[in-house]
C-alpha cells in the first residue's frame, strides 16, 4: 500500500475537520439563538477531536505530533478545501455550508468504514456515528428554514448558490485517486460526489429551495494542493496564537 | 520465579480497582460501567488497560486516562500502560445495567438500549424523562452541555432534562 497516498488522504480529511471545526467554534457566543450557539460549539468540539484522531494516525505513520501538525504549518501546507476556510458570514451561509459539508463528510466516512487501511476503517465507524447528529441538525434546519418565510427561503437560496462552487471543491481529485481506489483504501471522489448529490437532492426537494444544475457550475479547486484563499492564514494565525507564544503551555 | 496466589494479578481484581474511577462529568458512573474499558492485559506485574472514548473529541479522556493510572499505582502496580484505540468502538449499548441505573439516579436519562435505534428519529424525539418516566417529551437540541448529552423537555414535569446520547 502506498503510504504517500494514504497520508495525502488523511491530511485532507483531517485539515477539513480542523478548519471547519475552528470556524464552527467562532459561533460560540454569537449564535442566533442559544440552542444554535451550543450546537455549533459541540460540532466544533467533535470536528477538532476527529481531526486529532486523524493526525494521531498520521503520527503513527511517521508524521509529527498532532499539535505540531495543527499549529505550526502555514496556509500553503494545509490541504483543506477552500470551502471550509471561508468566513462564517451570516447564519444562512454557515447553515448551508454545514449542510453541504457534513452530508459529504458522513458519506466519506461511510465509504471509509470499508477501507483496506485498518486504522482509518476502525475510526470511520466511530466518526460516522457521531456525524449522524451533525447531519440530523443540518437537515432539520434546512428543511424548516427552507420552507419558512419569504426571507428565510431567499437567504438560503442565495447562500446555496454562492456556496455550491466551493462545495464542489471538496471533491477535488487526489494525484493518487486511481491507486486509492484500486487498493481499496478509499472509493474515490467521483463516487463520493455522486452519492452526495443524491443525498442533498433528497433533502432539498422537501423545501422551496432550488438546486441549480451542478453540471454548469465550475468548482473552486486548489485547496487540496495548498492553494488557498486569503482567509486561511488569518484563521491559522488566530488558532495558533497561544501555541506560537509558548509551545509548552497547557490550557 | 513462581508467583504465590497472593501476588498474582487477575483481571477481576483490576476491574474491581477501576470501579473507583468515575466519569469526571458524571461522578456516579464508573468507567467500567460506562463501557470505555475495552480490555486488560496482565504481563507479570505490568498492566495494560485498553480504553476507547465515548465520543472521539471527548475532552475528559486525558483525565480519565490519568485517573486509571493513579488508581492502579495506588494499588501497587508500578508499571501501568493505557492504550487508547478505536478497535472496539464505544456505543451507548456498552453502558452496563448498573450504569444505566446510576445515570437515572443522577437525573440523566440513559440512552435507549438496542442496536441502531438511532436511525429512527423518534428515539431522540421522545426520550423517557428520568423523573417521571413518561415519553411525553420533546427534543430541544441534539447537542447539549457535553458532547455526550442532548437536551429535552418533559411536557408532564414541565422541566428540561438531559439524555446521555445514543451512539
Amino acid at each position: 500500500m502506498n503510504e504517500s497516498a494514504i497520508k495525502e488522504l488523511l491530511y485532507k480529511i483531517a485539515d477539513d475537520q480542523l478548519i471547519l471545526g475552528h470556524r464552527n467554534s467562532e459561533w460560540t457566543g454569537f449564535g442566533p439563538l442559544l440552542e444554535e450557539d451550543i450546537a455549533f460549539s459541540s460540532m466544533a468540539q467533535d470536528k477538532v477531536g476527529q481531526s486529532y484522531a486523524l493526525y494521531t494516525i498520521l503520527h503513527s505513520l511517521g508524521e509529527q505530533e498532532p499539535d505540531t501538525v495543527a499549529f505550526t504549518r502555514n496556509a500553503s501546507q494545509f490541504h483543506n478545501a477552500i470551502f471550509t476556510e471561508l468566513p462564517n458570514g451570516e447564519y444562512d451561509f454557515s447553515l448551508i455550508r454545514h449542510f453541504l459539508y457534513d452530508t459529504a463528510e458522513i458519506i466519506r466516512f461511510d465509504m471509509l468504514t470499508l477501507s483496506s487501511f485498518q486504522p482509518i476503517a476502525e475510526l470511520a465507524v466511530k466518526v460516522r456515528a457521531e456525524l449522524r447528529y451533525h447531519t440530523l441538525h443540518a437537515n432539520t434546519w434546512v428543511k424548516q428554514l427552507g420552507s419558512a418565510t419569504e426571507e428565510s427561503v431567499a437567504r438560503l437560496q442565495q447562500s446555496l448558490e454562492y456556496a455550491l462552487p466551493y462545495a464542489l471543491g471538496l471533491f477535488e481529485e487526489s494525484p493518487y485517486e486511481k491507486e486509492l481506489i484500486e487498493t481499496g483504501v478509499f472509493g474515490g471522489e467521483k463516487l463520493l460526489k455522486e452519492k452526495w448529490l443524491e443525498r442533498i437532492t433528497e433533502i432539498l426537494v422537501q423545501t422551496q429551495l432550488q438546486l441549480p444544475d451542478i453540471k454548469l457550475i465550475e468548482p473552486v479547486l486548489g485547496g487540496r494542493a495548498g492553494k488557498h484563499s486569503e482567509h486561511l492564514q488569518p484563521l491559522l494565525d488566530e488558532m495558533s496564537e497561544v501555541f506560537r507564544i509558548d509551545p509548552t503551555a497547557e490550557w | 520465579m513462581l508467583s504465590t496466589p497472593d501476588d498474582m494479578l487477575t483481571t477481576n481484581q483490576i476491574i474491581q480497582w477501576l470501579e473507583e474511577v468515575k466519569d469526571p462529568e458524571i461522578p456516579v458512573l464508573s468507567l467500567v460501567d460506562l463501557g470505555v474499558i475495552t480490555g486488560i492485559e496482565i504481563n507479570g506485574q505490568s498492566v495494560t488497560v485498553n480504553m476507547t472514548p465515548t465520543f472521539t473529541g471527548c475532552p475528559a479522556l486525558d483525565m480519565m486516562k490519568q485517573d486509571v493510572i493513579d488508581v492502579l499505582h495506588k494499588n501497587g502496580i508500578a508499571d501501568v500502560n493505557v492504550v487508547i484505540s478505536f478497535k472496539e468502538p464505544w456505543t451507548s449499548d456498552k453502558i452496563s445495567e448498573k450504569g444505566r441505573n446510576a445515570l437515572k439516579q443522577f437525573g440523566l436519562a440513559p440512552p435507549p438500549a438496542g442496536k441502531n435505534l438511532f436511525t429512527d428519529i423518534d428515539v431522540l424525539e421522545h426520550a423517557a424523562c428520568p423523573r417521571c418516566g413518561n415519553t411525553n417529551t420533546t427534543l430541544k437540541n441534539p447537542f447539549g452541555p457535553t458532547l455526550c448529552r442532548s437536551i429535552h423537555y418533559c411536557e408532564d414535569c414541565r422541566e428540561a432534562f438531559e439524555q446521555f446520547k445514543p451512539l
